[in-house]
């Protein structure tokens, strides 16, 4: 028990480290590569404020007074740090609204496609793996392999297109974008999922043959288990560790690809969010999104390190040892 | 302790208007629910402050503005029924339309409409350009304008967006909108920002009933999956569609596609202060050697968007057609440019006295189609012996780069009906001293006059035109800014719906004209 607790301890602390690190890293990079973009900042503030039909340099310092852009640098860095130790994400330069509001609202829709994504890429991936993996060699292997290569190859923005133009318009099985239809989600979870779908069923595909060539499932054979039990007992929770692995490191594919997904679908998420806020030089956002959006990898890891120690009872006793 | 009930005028007003709203509740439970009618366009919902997205909410019908404007530009009654002018034109009187409401039930009193007017006056809102003294209510129902100078323009800035009026309690303590509480015929259901609002008919209004009960509006950034929801039946108004996805709709034909021209035009903005634009005839060969029509056909796919002037038809006020057109001549460039000294070097450009002629343009990809322009012009200014470098920036670089005098040459897309009257525009742009998005290092004291007596707005009808073809004629001839395109506007329109017509304004989606097919 204090084995469990120590490992549980000692990745807790490890995460909490990381994410103080990674938001202060994160803040002040963003701040700094959104300060440093070419062009004037108040002019660009203005035009995601009121349209570019309005920019006009009285606008621009209109915007440049109120935000008191002119300060220096170090004062307006020293306040973001100084709002982030009270866990105050400050004011989103355009809107004028909370940064923690909008980023909370977004980031709820883009965990939303993650889990839908992670959902398809564990429904198609999973089965297809770990048959082709207890079938090395056969039809549905080779057709798996063959599926894996092309899903891998095709960027999720043609991939997108393809199952608008199939799906929505021409079987209009399922609404093209937005978030407000039932299924809505559908589409842009095929797109990031069936990525990680080709490669999750090549990796537990690996982990199976690999746990079904093992000395500890043919001992579970020799003793008189049938293929099914010794499968369920013994080969699926051996094979489960690389496969959890491999997932909690292509959440990052999915993070990434949910920025060009998100403006294709119309998704109002975070990556949407971002994107949005770097043309607006809306720096504030851009930090706080950023900051979440690093936030969600380490909590994806932590998912990760947890699902390996529950899975894997060695690595517990290792640890307290 | 319980209250004992008391029949104020307010709660018979609130009765009022929640009677007619529980009776058409109950009728509308016997109906089978419809889809809202849906719109998707790009435009983002940036914050509940009219400056930032009034135009959301008055497109919809949401808000009202006190004056509205006619597809012309022509003021017309708004939540004002009527309005007059003192002799001097220094003092307005705006009634307001008596039974008018706002969606939380209250009265529409001329000092809610002062509130927000006065919030409106905050720069860069546009009623900061009309010189007002003061704003006052005169009793409930009259709201009074009072001006330094007359300024005809002050009906047309009273219909922008940045204008709309909002009940008292659509403002939080310090002043902030939080909520949007306007008068119109649809009242906001759910609001997420920045890229959805959804509104139903207010019962309480004191106008026409509409025919469409909802309405959701959904801000979808990419052209192509608009033009993709309107084909798949998921939108029955997209706006902003691209020319290739245009194509592909008009050909499969399964949704309409409604077009209207804009008071929008892609210019060149000249730096008419350098030396080599200083001259006319540069200016002019600069615009004779642009194919407008071959870039209003293979990139706009619409060879009428070809600009011979500056104002496109839809401004009939200000359109000319006696005007001769901008035409493409590169044999009348070449001589042009060879009169004003600029003459083909060894490598094909041109020079004077050593000095290439090679220029700098500045654009931005807010509306995708202008570096593809500028990248044309580029090209066809090249086969003139013109160098000139693209750069592709931020929209701001252009009033940047007017205002530390580095800009060259700029392409944007200017919008002359930001307010329905585009006389305030063209002061801003062609001042003496020149304007953002306007005229640089060049002034024409026949202009400004000309302008400065339209804004006044004392003259007659004859004198009014006498003065716009004035303002165009000197436009045409001297080419402070160079005219490339007009824009359409083009909206796929889903069979669901009848009733549609598009507004060159901009200024409504004209919902409550709408009905359902069937």
């Amino acid at each position: 028990m204090s084995g469990k607790r120590t490992a549980w301890g000692g990745i807790l602390l490890r995460r909490a480290v990381q994410i103080v690190a990674l938001g202060l890293l994160v803040g002040t990079v963003c701040f700094f590569m959104a300060r440093s973009l070419p062009g004037d900042m108040a002019t660009r503030i203005a035009a995601g404020r009121y349209g570019y039909d309005l920019v006009s340099n009285a606008a621009a310092d209109a915007v440049r007074i109120e935000l008191g852009l002119d300060r220096p640098l170090w004062l307006a860095l020293l306040q973001w740090w100084g709002e982030i130790a009270r866990l105050d994400l400050g004011t989103s330069l355009v809107t004028g609204n909370s940064v923690w509001s909008e980023v909370v609202h977004q980031l709820g829709a883009t965990i939303d496609l993650a889990v839908a994504s992670l959902a398809v890429a564990v429904v198609v991936g999973l089965p297809l793996g770990t048959w082709s993996g207890l079938h090395a060699g056969g039809c549905i292997d080779r057709l798996t392999l063959a599926l894996a290569v092309v899903l891998r190859a095709v960027p999720p923005f043609l991939l997108a297109v393809l199952l608008m133009v199939l799906v929505a318009v021409r079987l209009g099985a399922l609404p093209v974008a937005g978030d407000h239809h039932v299924g809505s989600v559908l589409l842009p979870a095929l797109t990031l999922g069936l990525g990680l779908a080709a490669g999750l069923a090549r990796v537990t595909r690996a982990a199976m043959r690999e746990a079904a060539a093992s000395p500890s499932f043919e001992f579970a054979r020799t003793k008189g288990l049938s293929d099914r039990q010794a499968l369920v007992r013994h080969g699926l929770r051996q094979a489960a560790a690389p496969v959890v692995a491999y997932l909690g490191v292509h959440a990052v594919f999915l993070v990434e690809g949910a920025v060009v997904v998100e403006t294709l679908f119309a998704w109002p998420g975070i990556g949407h969010a971002l994107v949005h806020a770097v043309f607006g030089r809306d720096v504030p956002m851009i930090q706080g999104a950023a900051l979440c959006m690093g936030l969600l990898f380490v909590v994806f890891n932590l998912l990760v390190d947890a699902g390996c120690l529950a899975l894997d009872p060695r690595r517990r006793r290792g640890e307290a040892a | 302790m319980t209250q004992p009930f008391v029949l104020t005028r307010r709660r018979a007003l609130q009765l009022g208007a929640v009677g007619p709203a529980v009776a058409a509740s109950t009728a509308l439970q016997a109906q089978p629910a419809r889809a809202p009618l849906q719109i998707v366009g790009p435009w983002e919902i940036g914050g509940l402050a009219p400056a930032n997205s009034g135009y959301v909410f008055t497109r919809m019908q949401i808000t009202e503005t006190l004056m509205e404007a006619g597809d012309d530009g022509t003021p017309l009654p708004g939540l004002a029924e009527r309005w007059r002018v003192s002799a001097d034109g220094l003092v307005w009187h705006f009634t307001l339309r008596s039974a008018a409401r706002f969606h939380d039930g209250t009265p529409v009193t001329a000092a809610a409409v002062v509130r927000c007017l006065q919030a409106a006056r905050v720069a860069p809102a546009l009623l900061s350009l009309a010189p007002i003294r003061s704003l006052e209510a005169d009793g409930s129902g009259v709201v009074v304008v009072r001006l330094a100078s007359p300024h005809g323009g002050l009906p047309a800035l009273l219909a922008h967006s940045s204008t709309m009026v909002l009940a008292p309690s659509s403002y939080g303590s310090g002043g902030e909108v939080k909520a949007v509480l306007g008068s119109g015929p649809y009242r906001v259901v759910s609001l997420a920002p920045p890229q959805q609002v959804e509104a139903a008919v207010f019962e309480g209004y004191d106008g026409a009933r509409p025919a469409v009960e909802r309405v959701r509006y959904l801000t979808v950034g990419r052209s192509e999956t608009r033009a993709l929801m309107a084909e798949g039946g998921q939108a029955d108004l997209a706006y902003g569609l691209d020319p290739a996805s245009l194509v592909r709709l008009r050909k499969r034909g399964r949704v309409r596609v409604d077009t209207v021209t804009l008071p929008r035009t892609a210019i060149l903005k000249v730096n008419a202060g350098l030396p080599a634009l200083k001259d006319r005839r540069v200016r002019q060969a600069l615009s004779l050697c642009i194919d407008r029509a071959g870039i209003a056909k293979a990139l706009l796919r619409d060879p009428e968007l070809s600009a011979t002037q500056l104002f496109p038809p839809t401004l009939k006020a200000w359109h000319d057609p006696t005007l001769p057109p901008l035409i493409h001549d590169p044999g009348s460039a070449a001589r042009l440019l060879a009169e004003a000294g600029w003459r083909r070097a060894a490598d094909g450009l041109r020079d004077a006295s050593g000095r290439p002629l090679q220029l700098s343009l500045r654009t931005f990809p807010d509306r995708p189609e202008l570096p593809v322009i500028a990248s044309a012009l580029q090209e066809q200014w090249r086969q003139a012996g013109i160098a000139v470098q693209v750069n592709v920036g931020n929209s701001g670089d252009i009033p940047l780069g007017h205002r530390d005098g580095s800009l060259q040459l700029g392409l944007a897309a200017r919008n002359y009906c930001t307010v329905p009257d585009p006389t305030g525009t063209l002061m801003q742009d062609f001042t003496a001293a020149g304007g953002d998005w306007g005229a640089m290092g060049w002034r024409s004291d026949a202009l400004v006059q000309a302008l400065s007596e339209l804004s006044r707005s004392t003259s007659s009808a004859e004198r009014a035109a006498a003065l716009r073809a004035r303002v165009t004629a000197v436009l045409q001839a001297e080419l402070p800014v160079i005219p490339v395109t007009w824009y359409r506007q083009q909206v796929a329109v889903s069979g669901r719906v009848t009733g549609v017509s598009l507004d060159p304004l901009e200024r409504s989606y004209r919902l409550s004209a709408m009905r359902w097919s069937a």
